[in-house]
């Protein structure tokens, strides 16, 4: 800039750079010049940045950076390092039976994390993120238990499942369809849906359960038992409560005797692995009602 | 009156003086600054300041405090890996980080009063980059000597003296700086433990990491950057103007008196001249640690030390004029003075005799500084609200609770109906023993008639009461299931409370937690 364009602002006595917008005018205070340096810094990094790590997009992908560096890499890193850690507890777990786990606070706690997140993956599609379960799904959080609710039992039954072909050792039992099976006529099957409502406490048509009385006797106290206390060992349910997986009214009781329906739960053992299984047994057995 | 030439006219130039003068680039070099030792009030105060805040930044962390077994006996300490700060009697855990964020708050405001009452205090007395840089002099000083030896050394060729002096000088600033950052990783643990961890390579690395990171940034700041970091780099000098008003007293130089500066006063008297009292020594200029001329006026560039004041009060006791040339003055006290000065109108020409009364004095128009004009309704208000702010925390701090129950109602599923009919709703009940001794809480279920509680890992049959031991200083989370009979239930919710008691303190809590039902 010429000598004699330079351009005093009047107030402060600056000179100004020269630049005008409307009237205003920028003063020049120069920056200091390490100011400058350390910005060529930064684009000097920049470069280097990009040199070192994935940058430049192009066609089918971005340069891959000379130190090798991904986001899936970096995740497989920690994810590692995550495993490592929970490796020393993972053991304890795989050489525990689950009563072992269940009496050690510190296992305990890794075991209901383990078995939460494991819960949230495979089995919240049928019992519920809640583990309410639903109407044919039953609910993980009360003390009724078609297959037993004590940690034995619970792992047993998360290893094999229930009615699934495929798994010789699976839960099994069938129970016969008396209307559609015509092993009962009408009225028999009405009457013995009345008795069930009687010994679990609810109303009902006195004389009809009466009658049904010896039809239960005779066809349902093998698997329900005598007083429909149920009998986990084959898994026939309790039916002396106020826990209905497939409902408690008279049509719905009368309906599952004719043609009942059968719930499937898939065995877990040789997909998630015993370790995993034994967790999941521990958070659900600590959900409120195992036994 | 001296004979003036006992004042030696400095050769000194103030930094950005080049900006109205010369014909500026747009980046410029940065102009070494030597400044030169003063002596004086100001400087003397800065001395006490300066021990006073290295020494509780180096000393604090090393006091001890017993708390008992189960605490640390640091006086001051924060427990990053457990949560929890210390700091002598006061114990606090992360929900009661409102403390903090009140003494963070009150530091805000006790910065904007003290601001403006007398300006930028913080930067010129305990800003750390101004104490750490004092004390970086100090070490130049005492290597290279003053001003002059150092402008000298600077011009020497590299002999093997100069490379010593500076070796050594730069030597000694890293062993602050390494101190430094030393003393502050030692308010994140125990101390003596950390230390000899530290010296024998046992410490984190973090611990590494954070004393190079402070000693790189204390050595950078303090040594090389100094008044850069003030001029360039910190917000703080940006933010005053708009805590400072007409009232605020800043270092000033008083044109009204100061003007005409001029050297060979004696001389220009005879000529028939009236001289002001500033003899043109330069000596302002030469202490000023950001290198500016305080007698161009308020500036962005000044931190507010006081040396200028030192400096030029020693030169007015040479001369034989009154101290305070240059002062702590408000910008009203200064154009009222200016006005008296340039004879009553905006003039531009300053007569010093208008402001003389002919004995040596100042006429009685003249003002000067007066403790009342501190009390301004800003000032009142921002003491008020400081003091409000501190006072409040110190009655929630002697009414906090050391004993505290929270509690999460599940709400998937919000209740269980059980075989027998009976309802159940499951809680996480949070207890918190915020004291630093084991402790036996009584957990209680009031108000929901026929409900007991059975509680995961305790093995007991259901009641309605339980002891529940919890470790010092811990939180003990509990699931636990509240179940009430079927005949007692009632549809919906029903309100009900958990109480938390310890026995020997009479401490206790209760929350209102809600029972739900089927409609
Ligand atoms: S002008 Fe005076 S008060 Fe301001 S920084 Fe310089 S010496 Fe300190
Ligand atoms: S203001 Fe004081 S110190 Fe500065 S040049 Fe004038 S007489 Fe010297």
């Amino acid at each position: 800039m010429a000598e004699d364009k330079k351009d005093i602002d009047a107030v402060s006595g600056v000179e100004t750079t020269g630049h005008e917008w409307d009237g205003i005018k920028e003063l020049n205070n120069p920056l200091p010049r390490w100011w400058l340096w350390t910005f060529y810094a930064t684009i000097v990094w920049t470069i280097g940045y990009t040199i070192a790590y994935p940058a430049w997009p192009g066609i089918t992908g971005a340069t891959a950076g000379v130190l090798g560096w991904t986001s899936r890499g970096q995740h497989a890193q920690e994810m590692e390092a995550a495993r490592a850690e929970q490796a020393v507890y993972l053991t304890r777990i795989e050489d525990a039976d689950v009563n072992t786990i269940a009496a050690d606070p510190e296992l305990v706690q890794f075991a209901v994390a383990g078995g939460s997140s494991a819960y949230k993956v495979y089995c919240v599609q049928c019992h519920g993120s809640g583990a309410a379960g639903g109407e044919g799904y039953p609910n993980l959080n009360d003390d009724d238990w078609i297959w037993g609710g004590t940690l034995d039992d619970i792992q047993y039954t998360l290893m094999h499942g229930i009615r699934h072909e495929a798994d010789f050792d699976t839960r099994f039992n069938d129970m016969p369809a008396y209307g559609r099976d015509q092993i009962l006529d009408r009225d028999q099957v009405s009457d013995v849906a009345w008795y069930v409502r009687q010994i679990s406490g609810q109303e009902h048509d006195e004389a009809a359960a009466e009658r049904g009385a010896e039809t239960f006797e005779i066809e349902c106290s093998a698997c329900h038992g005598v007083d429909g206390e149920g009998v986990p060992e084959l898994g026939g349910p309790r039916l002396n409560d106020a826990i209905w997986l497939y409902g408690g009214s008279h049509a719905q009781i009368v309906a599952q005797i004719n043609n009942p329906q059968q719930g499937v739960m898939p065995a877990w053992g040789e997909r998630l692995g015993e370790t995993t299984v034994k967790q999941l047994a521990v958070y659900v057995h600590q959900l409120g009602g195992g036994q | 009156m001296l004979d003036q030439t006992a004042v030696e006219k400095l050769d000194v130039e103030a930094v950005n003086k080049g900006a109205k003068q010369k014909a500026q680039p747009l980046y410029a070099a940065r102009k070494r600054i030597h400044p030169k030792r003063a002596q004086g009030t100001y400087r003397r105060l800065k001395w006490i300041i300066m021990a006073v805040t290295l020494g509780i930044y180096y000393i604090t962390p090393w006091l001890r405090w017993d708390r008992g077994p189960h605490a640390p006996d640091q006086a001051v300490l924060i427990d990053m890996a457990n949560r929890r700060f210390y700091f002598f009697f006061v114990e606090i855990w992360p929900q009661e980080f409102i403390f903090i964020a009140g003494l963070l708050v009150m530091a805000g405001v006790g910065l904007f009063l003290i601001t403006s009452v007398v300006g930028r205090a913080w930067c010129g007395y305990t800003c750390p980059q101004t104490v750490w840089t004092d004390l970086f002099l100090v070490v130049e000083r005492f290597f290279e000597g003053d001003r002059n030896a150092r402008i000298k050394l600077d011009k020497e060729p590299w002999t093997g003296s100069k490379i010593t002096k500076k070796a050594v000088k730069h030597a000694t600033w890293l062993v602050i700086a390494v101190a430094t950052g030393g003393a502050w990783i030692f308010y994140f643990a125990d101390a003596p433990t950390l230390a000899y961890d530290f010296a024998t390579g046992q410490a984190p690395f973090v611990a590494y990491a954070t004393v190079a990171v402070l000693t790189a940034t204390t050595y950078i700041f303090g040594g090389i950057m100094r008044e850069q970091v003030c001029i360039y780099m910190c917000p703080w000098p940006r933010i005053q103007a708009a805590m400072l008003d007409e009232n605020s007293l800043v270092v000033t130089y008083n044109d009204w008196r100061g003007e005409p500066r001029m050297r060979g006063q004696k001389k220009a008297k005879a000529q028939g001249l009236v001289p002001g009292d500033c003899v043109d020594c330069n000596a302002c200029v030469a202490v000023c640690p950001t290198g500016i001329d305080i007698r161009d006026g308020q500036q962005l560039e000044c931190i507010t030390c006081a040396l200028c004041i030192d400096a030029c009060d020693a030169v007015m006791d040479k001369v034989g004029h009154e101290r305070g040339l240059i002062s702590y003055a408000t910008l009203a006290d200064y154009n009222h003075n200016m006005r008296i000065a340039m004879g009553g109108e905006n003039t531009g020409t300053i007569d010093p005799s208008n402001v003389r009364d002919g004995n040596g004095g100042f006429v009685d128009a003249i003002r000067g500084f007066k403790w009342r004009e501190m009390l301004r309704p800003r000032t009142i208000i921002y003491t008020a609200a400081w003091a409000a702010i501190g006072l409040a925390l110190l009655v929630a701090l002697g009414t906090r609770d050391r004993l505290e129950v929270n509690v999460l109602h599940d709400r998937n599923p919000v209740f269980t109906t059980l075989s027998d009919g009976s309802i159940r709703n499951g809680y996480t009940v949070k207890i918190l023993n915020m004291v630093a001794e084991p402790r036996t809480i009584t957990l209680t279920l009031d108000g929901l008639p026929g409900a007991l509680m059975a509680i995961n890992g305790i093995d007991a049959e259901p009641a309605t009461t339980f002891d529940i031991p919890v470790d010092p200083d811990r939180l003990r989370a509990l699931r636990v299931f509240v179940s009430q009979p079927r005949d007692m239930v009632q549809s919906g919710s029903t309100p009900f409370t958990f109480i938390v008691e310890e026995g020997e303190a009479g401490e206790t809590d209760i929350y209102n937690a809600n029972f739900e039902a089927p409609e």
